[in-house]
């Protein structure tokens, strides 16, 4: 879209927004799943969930050195209700699992889940009764990051091709889980 | 310290020649007293440490281990509980600091303060049906429902037995140096479909 079919291959502008003013006046067209994606994806609000040794990348990543806002992602909210992706950094045992899990409950859509590290991907290292298996056993994981922990270069090309991702969506918000619909149950 | 003044007045203490600081095994009857008269007359005022643990091979099962730290004559004192039926008198009322050691306890061994002002599990959940630093307790841990009825549901988890993967890594007795712990258990191929 955008782009006029008999533009030579090699000058076609990838993004969805590139188009020539000689050809097509100063007029964009686009559809409007791609502005709201372009939106969601350049204003992506984390939702830090801090969980073990992981958030302290996190941190760095929030900090002036590697500087996430550089992808609009600078705005942290500790409130489920104001965050668009959960970023689950740590260790997800059984007895947090339950909080993450109505913490992601409390968010409201369209929202993403990023696995930061081993533990939140796999369980990590904790082979044990007390720590569950990869988070996404509970939630549905867009983005794993490997790594213990992943340094905050990494987590920020998960971060980009998150906004990959959310550029590539359709309309729809229906996500599946599991091979069923997710349905988002608010729990108070 | 003064052993001679411990020993005498409580005649079931019993010295066990401690290495690094005087050790004594303590009667659960008397720990209460003991532990009141090292604190009230020889300055040990300070309770570092407090934990369970569990003896193969001996009659009662589960013990305490107290460490008392004199923040006057700078010295430590370890004091060895055995738990008859399980069960060990709380020390919180001397020492408050013990509150969430005990609790610990309890949740790892079961092994039961009586005395204890908030007698609750620490770490694991108040529904859980283990004592999971039991030796009779697998690492990777036993089937048992999530502690949220409804998460439980809408995601279909439970509490699920860990795949070791070739762990867990144990040392095969002998020296640390003869041999590098290796795993028991090959289970490389263990695998959990996920959808
Ligand atoms: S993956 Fe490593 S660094 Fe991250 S939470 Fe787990 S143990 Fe800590």
């Amino acid at each position: 879209m955008g782009c006029s079919p008999n533009l030579p291959k090699t000058t076609m502008v990838k993004s969805d927004f590139g188009y020539n003013s000689k050809i097509e006046g100063e007029v964009i067209v686009t559809r409007a799943d791609a502005v709201v994606n372009w939106v969601r994806s350049n204003s992506v609000w984390p939702m830090p969930m801090g969980l073990a040794c992981c958030a302290i990348e996190l941190m760095a990543a929030g900090g002036s050195r590697f500087d996430i806002s550089r992808f609009g992602m600078e705005v942290m909210r500790f409130s489920p209700r104001q965050a668009d992706c959960m970023i689950v950094a740590g260790t997800v045992t059984y007895k947090m699992a339950e909080v993450v899990r109505r913490i992601y409950d409390q968010m409201a859509e369209p929202k993403w889940v990023v696995a930061m590290g081993a533990c939140a991907s796999t369980g990590g290292m904790y082979r044990s009764y007390a720590t569950l298996q990869g988070v996404d056993n509970i939630v549905p994981v867009d983005i794993y990051i490997s790594g213990c922990p992943p340094r905050p270069e990494a987590l920020l090309d998960g971060m980009m091709l998150l906004q990959e991702k959310i550029r590539q969506e359709g309309g729809s918000l229906r996500r599946t889980f599991r091979g069923r619909t997710v349905e988002t149950k608010i729990v108070s | 310290m003064d052993a001679a003044a411990l020993t005498s007045r409580f005649p079931a203490t019993q010295d066990l020649a401690g290495k690094d600081m005087p050790t004594y095994r303590v009667a659960g009857t008397d720990l209460l007293a003991v532990v009141s008269a090292l604190r009230g007359e020889q300055g040990f005022d300070l309770l570092a440490d407090l934990c369970g643990l569990e003896l193969q091979g001996r009659p009662v099962r589960f013990g305490v281990v107290i460490h008392l730290l004199s923040t006057t004559h700078k010295e430590y004192v370890r004091l060895h509980v055995d738990a008859v039926n399980d069960r060990v008198p709380s020390v919180s009322s001397l020492h408050p600091g013990a509150n969430w050691h005990e609790r610990e306890a309890f949740d790892m061994f079961g092994i039961t303060f009586t005395g204890h002002p908030d007698p609750r599990r620490i770490l694991m959940w108040e529904a859980y049906p283990y004592h999971p630093l039991r030796k009779d307790f697998p690492l990777a841990g036993i089937e048992v429902p999530l502690p949220a009825a409804d998460v439980a549901e809408v995601t279909g988890q439970t509490v699920e037995p860990a795949p070791m993967m070739g762990g867990p890594f144990v040392s095969h007795g002998g020296h640390f140096s003869e041999g590098e712990p290796s795993a028991l258990d090959q289970s490389w191929n263990e695998q959990k479909p996920k959808a």
